[in-house]
């Protein structure tokens, strides 16, 4: 009962609840033949919204305002510009992935330059540095689709033991994200910043580069995504990033990354990623829209700030 | 103008009570103010001024005793937006106004019923009025934002505020510390203004730390004292002397350690002293104290002092001061985070390895530190929040006593904490000033100042006065607070 | 001198300029330009995005942000080439509805005291499902009426200008002249100052996003006009663009500090920047990267002159 209590205490048990039911749901209707493809199919998806969601949540966690809408062009630029590097060449994956990862910590040390040095809300210094990346991604594509080496082309979409391999990689960002957000004093530092940044400041916590950092490794969470994501689909496209701007806020949101600030988690972000995803693949089963899907999404997005709401206003331990 | 005849009571306070937590501010205080009379409200901290006048104006309610505005009871429903109806208006120490908006619009905000077509010229008309009849010859821009003019422009619009009539009129005005931020000039136009309205049978509550102002505009004075009124004469009976002896206690034992010479050892922080303030020097194994009424410039110089240490972008091994904070809710707790990580907040990079946190570690520190500290809880896993004020009191000053630092600053910490706690406490920090570090300590209790060897008076954002040894007294620290009480 | 240049119009000089800088470049490099036809076809995408930016802003003066913005307008645009087209009263009803719908968010954020980001980012899956179910491959058709009103030439100065002088002026008034708008701008300035004067945050915090609703069913139906037809994506990046053009405008995002005029002309500023690019013969590649160029320099700038205006007080 106790054990109970306690699971159910946690906000992201809700999410790998709904989660299961979602994928029994689908399992059933289509008579368990699709279960192993199901179950692939979701890991593989939605191990690209957990690594940008890891890093948006690193960026959530540090308290109201903090949001990085850059990710999408992050992805892209990272994406194209490591293709273009790699040029089809396996020799060549190793440096590619350098690129990716450059990319990343140059755009995350210019969105906090930005943020430091004009003093704007990181919303607008984001999303005014989201604008110049996105157009050097542009410049850079020029429209030619560069396809990956085969190498890390056969990497992204293959599987290990039956486990996709992108979800492996993000099993281990997961792994480690959980123990810099648990058991670091970065994490520590990230969490009292995002609950009262006075106060950290006064406690001793370099705020300042605690909040430097988070956004560089925003950054390049998001830039290395675009590298898998790109070698997955067979090449970076321009709009690949698009989807994962509202992704990225939402998985945190669902996963129970308190919005406020203070308070992450890592295992809430994988139950909601599997989530959406299982959301859209029932659906599909049952032959509704993509409308539907987007719909149902925004939804369960307000249904799950409205549920947290409730316990925010009732004082802890009153019952 | 309607105003009721001289002599009948605009509001009555009978046997008041209000306690926050373990802290009765104010005990059975009864208290009135008739028309046409200007009450001069005198206290050092703590005295209860401001829960007094937080209940007349609604802002409060008392835990026991009635409220009457004009003679009726509103009980627990006395709020600001009663007594507005009833005309009783307040200038706050926080300004009220909307940064935003121009002066005009200000005043929109202020009274709804100007309303319609052509509210602003009508607003604009009325403040207008308002600020050439109390400060004639200002040079305000009533079209300018409230956020651009300057602290003394933005007082003067809100005390016009407060004075104009629209609806309601306004038959209470209190005005606390009216003038902390108008120059000498602009003060005399507000008092003699204050003595106008007051004679035309208005009634004014007049709070300030210029006992000059006091004497000069009230008809009567009310001196209070650890919330109880110790006097109410006419103010013709007080002078200046007599007021501050009025605020003092009897004579109190000090209850003071023996220490070694005030400046025995190394210079560990300094600041120098500029625009008339004195400068500030603090030796290592000193406790300093500083003083003063509330908000007069000491939390500011403690947050300067240990901002200008760095630490923005790095944290250093060797922080040379760690910060106590008063204000727990806006400097202090972690409110989602349990009593133990809110107590090693401040010692992560000695409890880590390779920037892991040695888990062990952190709940033995903790552990030793409920003890020493004496935090009453059964588990340090509990929220901070579960705890009471003193104890999560405790748990911020054991944060910073576990550090390496040398020198702590404390912000008040001991406001809203009861008897029991604050003598461990003392005890605790008498303890390691013995050991050699140093104490920075804002307080606005006079037995915790009477503890310190040096003491730092602070008036208007400046030090004032420093006392040393046997000086360090509460007739001392009164006469450098008030403005005008030094010889 | 102070009495003339005060900070609300060194707040406005700054976009003003950059827009007057970007015009004379745009006629220098191209003075074809200069001439009625070229002035509407420079300006006239910018009428949609001048409203949506209006609407923005009326969030942002409550301190509260929409970013659903972009997908709210593609839904409006849908409904306007689908129903409003086909069936005007339904249609008509269901703008409405959408009004209505803003008003409950405004009212649901105020009472739970969420936070406005989230919800309008789970009414941005909401509107964009909608839009989809409602028109799924791009299509439909403006009513005749929008399309001649959009394409109509009025004499001398285009329609793009005039509308948009005629939108600024009317959101001046609303917020920076009236009453309402007062205290629409003290809740954004002080919220409990403006509660302890006796007014009910609840209902400005819902007519300021009934009237964001207005603003934005208003893009929508303009966006049609001009496009003819409507698909589902077809305004998604008003969101980021609505808000940077309140920002360029001078606006900020706590504070009740915001300015009509400036939310246009910062409007009016991002459209330009791209067609300043095509005619210096820059690929389009650089548009957007121009429009972020562009936001940057005009903080850069504010900040500066803050700093400076900032001395200047303390003198």
């Amino acid at each position: 009962m106790n054990i109970l209590k306690q699971a159910f205490a946690r906000p992201w048990i809700w999410s790998f609840a709904a989660t299961l039911a979602v994928w029994l749901v689908t399992i059933a209707f289509t008579g368990g033949a699709s279960t192993l493809g199901l179950s692939q199919a979701a890991l593989t998806f939605a191990a690209f919204s957990i690594i940008v969601g890891l890093g948006q949540m690193f960026v959530i966690t540090l308290g109201p305002g903090n949001v990085d809408l850059s990710i999408p062009a992050t992805m892209t630029l990272a994406g194209t510009l490591s293709l273009k590097l790699m040029d089809t060449q396996n020799a060549l994956v190793i440096p590619g992935l350098l690129v990716a990862i450059a990319v990343g910590i140059a755009v995350g040390v210019g969105n906090y330059g930005l943020i430091n040095l004009l003093r704007i809300p990181p919303i607008i210094a984001t999303l005014s540095s989201s604008f110049i990346v996105q157009s050097t991604a542009i410049w850079s594509n020029r429209g030619l689709r560069i396809k990956p080496p085969p190498s890390i082309a056969d990497f992204s979409t293959g599987a290990t033991l039956g486990l996709p391999n992108v979800a492996i990689v993000a099993l281990v960002l997961s792994l480690i994200a959980w123990v810099v957000l648990e058991k670091s004093i970065f994490g520590r530092q990230i969490s009292a910043i995002g609950q009262n940044m006075r106060a950290a400041r006064l406690a001793g916590v370099p705020v300042d580069g605690v909040r430097f950092s988070t956004y560089v490794l925003c950054a390049t969470l998001a830039a290395l995504c675009g590298f898998l994501l790109s070698c997955f689909s067979g090449g970076a496209a321009l709009n690949m990033g698009t989807e994962y701007l509202l992704t990225s806020i939402a998985v945190v949101v669902i996963g129970g990354t308190a919005v406020a600030g203070g308070f992450g988690n890592v295992p809430g972000i994988w139950g909601a990623s599997l989530f959406l995803f299982l959301v859209v693949s029932m659906l599909n089963t049952y032959g509704a829209s993509a409308g539907v899907r987007l719909l149902l999404t925004g939804l369960t997005i307000i249904a799950v700030v409205l549920a947290g709401s409730r316990t925010i206003a009732k004082p802890i331990g009153s019952d | 103008m309607a105003n009721p005849a001289p002599g009948a009571e605009v509001i009555k306070v009978d046997g008041a009570d209000k306690s926050f937590g373990a802290v009765r501010a104010i005990k059975n205080v009864s208290f009135s103010v008739a028309a046409g009379e200007c009450v001069g409200l005198v206290g050092h901290n703590g005295a209860g001024k401001s829960t007094l006048v937080n209940i007349i104006n609604g802002g409060l309610a008392a835990d026991s005793g009635t409220v009457r505005v004009e003679g009726m009871v509103l009980g627990g429903h006395h709020t600001i937006a009663t007594a507005r109806d009833h005309g009783v208006r307040s200038v706050f120490q926080e300004l009220s106004l909307c940064p935003n908006l121009t002066v005009t619009e200000n005043t929109h905000i202020a009274h709804a019923s100007l309303n319609g077509w052509g509210w602003r010229r009508r607003a604009e008309a009325m403040i207008r009025a308002k600020l050439a009849e109390i400060f004639p010859g200002n040079s305000i821009d009533c079209r300018r934002m409230v956020g651009e003019l300057s602290i003394a422009e933005r007082q003067m619009v809100e005390i016009a505020m407060a004075f104009s009539e629209t609806g309601a009129q306004a038959r209470l005005v209190i005005l606390d510390e009216p003038t902390s931020s108008l120059d000498a000039s602009l003060a005399t136009q507000l008092l003699g203004y204050v003595r106008s309205f007051v004679a035309s049978g208005g009634a004014v509550v007049l709070v300030s730390h210029i006992l000059g102002e006091i004497l000069a505009a009230s008809t009567r004075v009310v001196v209070m004292k650890d919330g109880a009124i110790v006097a109410a004469r006419p103010a013709g009976e007080f002078t200046i002397p007599t007021l501050v002896a009025a605020m003092g206690s009897v004579a109190r034992e000090r209850d003071r350690r023996v220490t070694a010479p005030a400046t025995s050892g190394a210079l560990v922080l300094s600041e120098p002293g500029v625009a008339g303030s004195i400068a500030f020097a603090a030796n290592a194994g000193e406790m300093i104290g500083l003083a003063g009424l509330a908000g007069h410039g000491q939390t500011r110089m403690l947050v300067g002092l240990f901002m200008t240490q760095g630490g923005d972008w790095r944290a250093r091994r060797d922080q040379k001061v760690v910060f106590v904070a008063g204000d727990r809710f806006v400097d202090g707790t972690f409110p989602r985070w349990s009593i133990l990580k809110n107590l090693t907040v401040s010692l992560l990079r000695d409890l880590s390895r390779f920037t892991l946190l040695r888990l062990a570690g952190e709940r033995q520190v903790a552990d030793d530190w409920k003890l020493r500290i004496g935090i009453r809880t059964e588990d340090l896993d509990n929220p901070i929040l579960s705890l009471s004020g003193g104890n999560q009191q405790k748990v911020l000053f054991a944060r910073a006593l576990a550090t390496r630092s040398p020198v702590v600053l404390m912000d008040d910490p001991m406001r809203g904490v009861d008897i029991g706690t604050k003598q461990e406490v003392h005890a605790l920090l008498r303890a390691e000033t013995d050991k050699g570090r140093t104490f920075v300590w804002y307080s606005t209790e006079m037995d915790e100042l009477c503890q310190c060897d040096r003491v730092y008076v602070f008036r208007e954002g400046k030090i004032v006065g420093e006392l040393r040894g046997d000086d360090v007294a509460e007739a001392q620290v009164l006469a450098a607070s008030f403005a005008g009480a030094v010889a | 001198m102070r009495g003339w240049l005060n900070a609300e119009r060194v707040r406005l000089l700054v976009p003003g300029l950059s827009l007057a800088f970007l015009l004379a470049a745009v006629f220098w490099l191209q003075p074809r330009a200069m001439s009625y036809t070229g002035l509407n076809l420079l300006f006239n995408l910018a009428v949609p995005i001048a409203l949506a930016t209006i609407a923005q802003m009326l969030i942002m003066t409550v301190n509260d942000l929409d970013l659903s913005m972009g997908t709210f307008v593609s839904f409006v645009a849908c409904v306007t080439a689908t129903f409003l087209q086909s069936d005007p009263l339904v249609g008509m009803l269901i703008l409405l509805a959408c009004i209505g719908v803003y008003a409950g968010l405004g009212v649901l954020i105020h009472l739970r005291g969420l936070p406005s980001i989230v919800v309008t980012l789970g009414m941005s899956f909401v509107w964009g499902g909608l839009a989809v179910l409602l028109l799924p491959a791009p299509g439909g058709s403006a009513p005749d009426w929008i399309r001649w009103l959009m394409k109509s030439k009025p004499p001398l100065v285009p329609m793009a200008i005039v509308a948009s002088i005629l939108i600024a002026g009317v959101a001046h008034v609303l917020v920076k002249r009236s009453a309402f708008g007062t205290v629409l701008r003290g809740v954004g300035g002080n919220e409990r100052s403006v509660a302890r004067a006796g007014w009910s945050i609840l209902y400005a915090r819902a007519a300021a996003y009934a009237l964001a609703g207005f603003f934005a069913v208003l893009s929508g139906i303009c966006l049609v006009g001009l496009t003819t037809s409507a698909d589902a994506n077809i305004a998604l990046r008003y969101t980021l663009l609505s808000i940077a053009g309140v920002i360029l405008g001078g606006g900020e995002f706590i504070g009740g500090r915001v300015s009509p005029i400036g939310a246009v002309i910062g409007a009016l500023t991002l459209t330009l920047a791209g067609s300043f690019l095509s005619f210096l013969h820059i690929s389009p590649d650089w548009q957007i990267g121009a429009q972020g160029t562009i936001l940057i320099a005009v903080l850069a700038l504010r900040l500066l002159l803050d700093r400076r205006g900032k001395m200047d007080a303390a003198l």
